[in-house]
């Protein structure tokens, strides 16, 4: 199963944890199973159509996954998937 | 007012170079925390992937790895800050609407007025309060 690294705007909702492990083949599968494990992240990873929030970014083991199959990307076992909140202003 | 930022002097410093260092362009990096005390001891400098004078952008990539390397260390990523080149170190308004994290130190540092000005910001629901900075 793999490991998602939670950005710490985001483990309030999910117990506090850094990393948990989820399960899922792909980072859309990935994705869901941690809004059902963790209902606060709800609105936070995706928008209502499914796709990710422009404001995060989501990173295979090294990879942005927009450079690879997006939310089809497939997601191994021993992978790491990093969830990353955009940081910028002005 | 909440709790001041302690910021280790090096990282301070670090912080306030890389600001010059970018001119005439937008600089920003992260900050890291020790969890236990909330102590500022690391600065990330990176690129500003938005090469602008008016808005900053830090790499993802560069977030990852600032997010990994305080992780073995055993710290935890509590801030970002950038500079304001010809403006006061105040946030802006696309600095209220993007800031991602209430619990994080928004740095900002002020290079319009000679010398520069460093000051710290909690952003929580748009609302902004300043922070005093603390060396040491």
């Amino acid at each position: 199963m793999p490991a998602v690294r939670l950005p710490t705007v985001l483990r309030t909702h999910a117990g506090g944890a850094a990393v948990v492990d989820a399960g899922g083949e792909t980072i859309a599968e990935v994705l869901a199973w941690l809004e059902s494990a963790y209902p606060g992240l709800v609105g936070q990873l995706r928008t209502p159509e499914g796709t990710a929030h422009r404001f995060v970014n989501v990173y295979l083991d090294d990879d942005d996954v927009r450079y690879l199959d997006g939310l089809d990307t497939k997601v191994g076992e021993g992978s790491e998937v990093s969830i990353l909140p955009a940081v910028a202003g002005g | 007012m909440p709790e001041p930022l302690v910021l280790e002097r090096d990282a301070y410093l670090q912080l306030v170079a890389h600001s010059y260092d970018g001119l005439p362009l937008e600089a920003c990096g992260l900050l890291a925390a020790e969890p236990a005390t909330g102590r500022v001891v690391r600065c990330y400098p990176t690129e500003n992937e938005a090469a602008s004078a008016r808005v900053y952008t830090v790499p993802s990539k560069a977030l990852l790895l600032a997010d990994r390397d305080a992780e073995g260390r055993g710290l935890v990523l509590a801030g970002v800050f950038h500079s304001h080149t010809h403006t006061a170190a105040y946030p802006s308004p696309t600095d209220v609407a993007q800031a991602p994290d209430p619990a994080w130190h928004y740095v900002i540092v002020g290079l319009g007025e000679g010398a520069p000005v460093v000051r710290s910001y909690r952003i929580v629901a748009g609302t902004v309060e300043e922070e005093q900075i603390t060396l040491g």
